[in-house]
């Protein structure tokens, strides 16, 4: 019984860090820039994809996802710039469609680039399972959770304690006085599409031995980011690592109780019921503000 | 002169917001531009700053012309503006944006800076961890004078600082610019409350929908009848 629970619970975290990474991703651009990037997901499939392919080329690990996490922040940059920045003129419908639209765009190009197969990549340490109170847990969810959580804290360092951090902070809460301070508000925004890239791309990368990947994993998994993102309330970090893991725990413990057809359900009904009931997420806008 | 300003216009779509304003302010001096609501007071300084686009001429600064300089470019120059409304990093601490005040001196000596700020606004030094949001709105008014401040600017550019303020901020706010003046910064002073900025102007430029209606010495406009008229009601 409780075993039972584990070992769901245990999975469910494992694909809710990787939901938290994307969900994060999509806080990051939304705060710099009001546009939903709906492209997010194609990082994380970039990301692994082209760590399977370079591993597979004859690269060492290391390389291999070093090269690939690049490849990914130029591919997020490249999108700002190629498609974002020339239509900073154009309503954030029109941005969020043509995210959209880059979205098919890379789906496409890793067709090309690659094919429709599945990849894989080997675990990092090993298959053999670890043994935790009747549940088993293998050692690459260690790392898909040590991962994340580190990346997580390198992002709340950045924020925290960097000027150029700080300077991202300030320009999502009020770009005109950034502008004031001499904070170039364009490079803010191609940062925000490098650091959002690079999340994605470590997230598919870890996660790829457990799940495997190919040139359309990205469309799940940016959706279940997304969910996470609005479930914490758009544009607060700490709200879309919480919202990951608890669209992950809901999705393994209804796919274990329930049934698995409806694994992917879960995360859409946790959309459905926050923009209805709640649409400013878990920890929507706090109130700090004095006038 | 340190700024001078010919013929400039600015539009909002169709909106002529700034109808060939003439304005310069010389090297140590204060000048004050009054004018009632909607006179493009505001847009003259975001024109100034470089956040707001100008359609035709041209603003020198030092000599040199930067109608088409981007917005960091003239803070480095050392133009920086408290704006309406102090617009302050609510969520960010108060240390933070006096840090973010800085932002283009790229970290030289910015915690000196920091110290002498919490020694000439004390109050700020009280809070100086908590949200900028949570200050009272005269202490964020401070906040935004620091926060300008921090950059060295050469020029300083004040936008209704006294706004929605109660009249004991008022007060002290107008003794923080004399003291600055009287350290020797060039001041811009933009203001509704023309009785307080004339005071303690060297010049004064009145404005009326985008254009400049009379120019003065600060004592000359608080004695002129047509100024007493319209903005000081007498
Ligand atoms: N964002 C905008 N879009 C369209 N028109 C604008 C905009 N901002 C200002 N205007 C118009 O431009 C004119 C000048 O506005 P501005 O804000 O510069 O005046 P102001 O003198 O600063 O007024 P106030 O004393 O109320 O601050 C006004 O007629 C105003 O309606
Ligand atoms: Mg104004």
């Amino acid at each position: 019984m409780f075993a039972e629970f584990l070992q769901y619970l245990l999975s469910g975290i494992t694909v809710g860090a990787i939901y938290a990474l994307a969900g994060l991703g999509f806080a990051i651009i939304y705060n710099s820039s009001h546009v939903i990037n709906f492209a997010q997901g194609e990082f994380i499939m970039i990301g692994g994809m082209a760590t399977s392919s370079l591993v597979a080329a004859g690269l060492p690990m290391w390389a291999a996802v070093l090269l690939a996490v690049l490849i990914t922040m130029l591919v997020g940059v490249a999108l700002e710039y190629f498609a974002v920045k020339p239509a900073r003129n154009a309503d954030v419908v029109t941005i969020i469609i043509i995210t959209i639209g880059a979205s098919i765009f890379l789906r496409g190009m890793a067709q090309i680039i690659w094919d429709k197969e599945s990849h894989s990549l080997p675990a990092f340490s090993g298959e053999t399972p670890i043994h935790l109170m009747g549940a088993t847990i293998v050692p690459q969810s260690l790392w898909v959770i040590g991962v994340s959580f580190l990346a997580i804290l390198v992002l709340g360092w950045f924020f925290n304690r960097t000027l150029f951090g700080k300077a991202m902070l300030a320009t999502a809460y009020n770009r005109l006085a950034a502008q004031l301070m001499g904070i170039r508000v364009k490079r803010v925004l191609t940062a925000s599409f490098g650091m959002s890239a690079i999340l994605g791309a470590i997230g598919g990368i870890v996660v790829t031995p457990i799940t495997y990947t190919n040139y359309e994993a990205g469309v799940m998994l940016g959706l279940k980011g997304f969910s996470a993102a609005v479930l914490g309330g758009l544009g607060n970090g700490m709200g879309a690592v919480v919202g990951g893991l608890i669209v992950g725990v809901a999705e393994s413990l209804g796919a274990g109780y329930i049934s698995s057809a409806y694994k992917d359900a879960i995360a859409f009904v946790i959309i459905l019921f926050v923009l209805f009931f709640m649409p400013s997420g878990l920890f929507g806008k706090r109130g700090t503000e004095r006038v | 002169m340190l700024l001078e300003i010919s013929g400039l216009t600015s539009h909002y779509g169709r909106i002529q917001a700034l109808k060939g304003i003439d304005v310069t302010v010389g090297e140590g001096e204060l000048v004050a531009l009054v004018g009632a609501n909607g006179a493009g007071k505001t847009t003259l300084l975001r024109g100034i700053s470089g956040v707001q686009p100008v359609s035709a001429g041209t603003i020198r600064f030092d000599g040199q012309d930067i109608t088409r300089m981007a917005p960091e470019a003239r803070v480095q120059l050392g133009i920086a503006q408290v704006p309406e409304g102090r617009q302050v990093f609510g969520p960010l601490s108060v240390e933070d944006n006096l840090r973010l005040g800085a932002y283009c001196r790229h970290g030289t000596d910015v915690e000196a800076d920091i110290k002498r700020m919490y020694a000439q606004f004390p109050i700020l030094k009280t809070k100086r961890n908590q949200p900028a949001g949570t200050l009272s709105g005269g202490q964020q008014q401070m906040l935004a004078v620091a926060r300008a401040l921090m950059s060295h600017p050469r020029l300083l550019l004040l936008d209704e600082p006294s706004m929605g303020l109660a009249p004991r901020l008022v007060a002290e706010i107008f003794r923080i610019i004399e003291t600055l003046k009287g350290e020797g910064t060039t001041i811009f002073l933009v203001e509704q409350n023309a009785y307080a900025a004339l005071a303690i102007a060297d010049r004064g430029y009145v404005v009326e929908t985008g254009q400049v209606v009379l120019v003065d010495s600060g004592t000359q406009l608080l004695a002129n009848e047509k100024v007493r008229e319209a903005y000081l009601g007498q």
